[in-house]
């Protein structure tokens, strides 16, 4: 992926403080010294390449609904079922692998606490497997985006 | 807590994949959800004043920017010393997200939780000498868990 001046700036430099205007891409542009178009086609292009996720918000965790952090001990020859089963649930938003005995890890997020306990409960059921609940006791991030490093 | 009311609710949902790339995006959404742009824009600001919604902007792909060794750190840091430990990490830079989340011992002593990202391992690694030297001897163990594959990855999303 070739990125240029301007998108590392889109990058880096709008991670917060969207515009809440009516034209936002065209504050963003006047910024860059650009034209609108030119900011709407390039964040179109890094939507589509992969290198930027979404523009939109970051929402707090447990602002709406409950989440959690899980993670199971898969063997290794269910690993790739597992992971599928437990992908496949749409209260799953993210989920890794990680080389650790618990190899598998995922969010589950959803309405409330209670629906969390059922999406993990129907995931126990389902693979024989235990799963650990690791909920959010207190986060102590302050998040202001994140500094890209581009050498 | 903040208190959200239903069209907090369906604003929510409706900009969560990522706002319209087009002229007049908030315009966009308030066409889908019944408001006027002016109410849209309004209740984004509440929503960021209360802290319910972090930020708004372009929120780049870590990995597919090149931050392939993404570890998840833990630490055994006694209860009595989590709140000011927890903080002091959070502020390291390089640390994206940092947790409190409940221990499973003898298994599982680990209670904070901080995200550290690198183009390369060295980096990494170096980012997690780091967190020990600012926890010292608060920390009693840690672990690394890099991700060996990302099976999937949406965002924090309002649930269906």
């Amino acid at each position: 992926m070739t990125m240029d001046p301007i998108d590392r700036q889109l990058l880096q430099d709008f991670q917060r403080d969207l515009p809440l205007v009516a034209r936002p891409y065209a504050a963003m542009a006047e910024r860059l010294g650009i034209g609108e178009t030119e900011v709407i086609d390039r964040l179109d292009r890094l939507t589509n390449s992969g290198a930027v996720s979404r523009v939109g918000a970051v929402l707090r965790p447990h602002t709406v609904g409950a989440s959690t952090l899980a993670a199971m001990a898969v063997p290794t020859d269910r690993l790739d079922s597992v992971a599928a089963l437990v992908s496949a649930y749409p209260e799953v938003n993210h989920n890794y692998q990680r080389d650790h005995r618990l190899n598998l890890w995922f969010v589950v997020a959803t309405t409330s606490a209670e629906a969390v306990h059922g999406v993990l409960d129907d995931i126990h059921q389902r693979t024989g497997l235990t799963v650990l609940n690791l909920p959010l006791e207190q986060d102590f991030h302050i998040d202001l985006g994140f500094e890209l490093s581009w050498t | 807590m903040t208190e959200l009311d239903q069209i907090d609710r369906a604003l929510i949902r409706a900009t969560q994949a990522g706002l319209p790339l087009d002229e007049q995006p908030y315009h966009r959404v308030a066409a889908t959800i019944g408001i006027t742009a002016e109410e849209v824009m309004e209740r984004l600001t509440r929503l960021l004043e209360s802290g319910a919604i972090r930020r708004m902007g372009v929120v780049p792909n870590h990995y597919a920017l090149g931050y392939r060794f993404n570890g998840m750190t833990v630490w055994d840091v006694a209860d009595e010393d989590m709140a000011e430990a927890g903080r002091q990490v959070a502020e390291l830079d390089f640390v994206s997200h940092c947790y409190h989340r409940p221990r499973f011992p003898p298994d599982w002593p680990y209670s904070l939780f901080a995200m550290v990202h690198g183009r390369d391992r060295d980096t990494a690694d170096s980012h997690v000498a780091e967190i020990a030297r600012v926890l010292g001897a608060r920390s009693r163990s840690h672990l690394v868990l890099f991700s060996t594959r990302i099976l999937k990855k949406t965002g924090l999303r309002l649930a269906p």
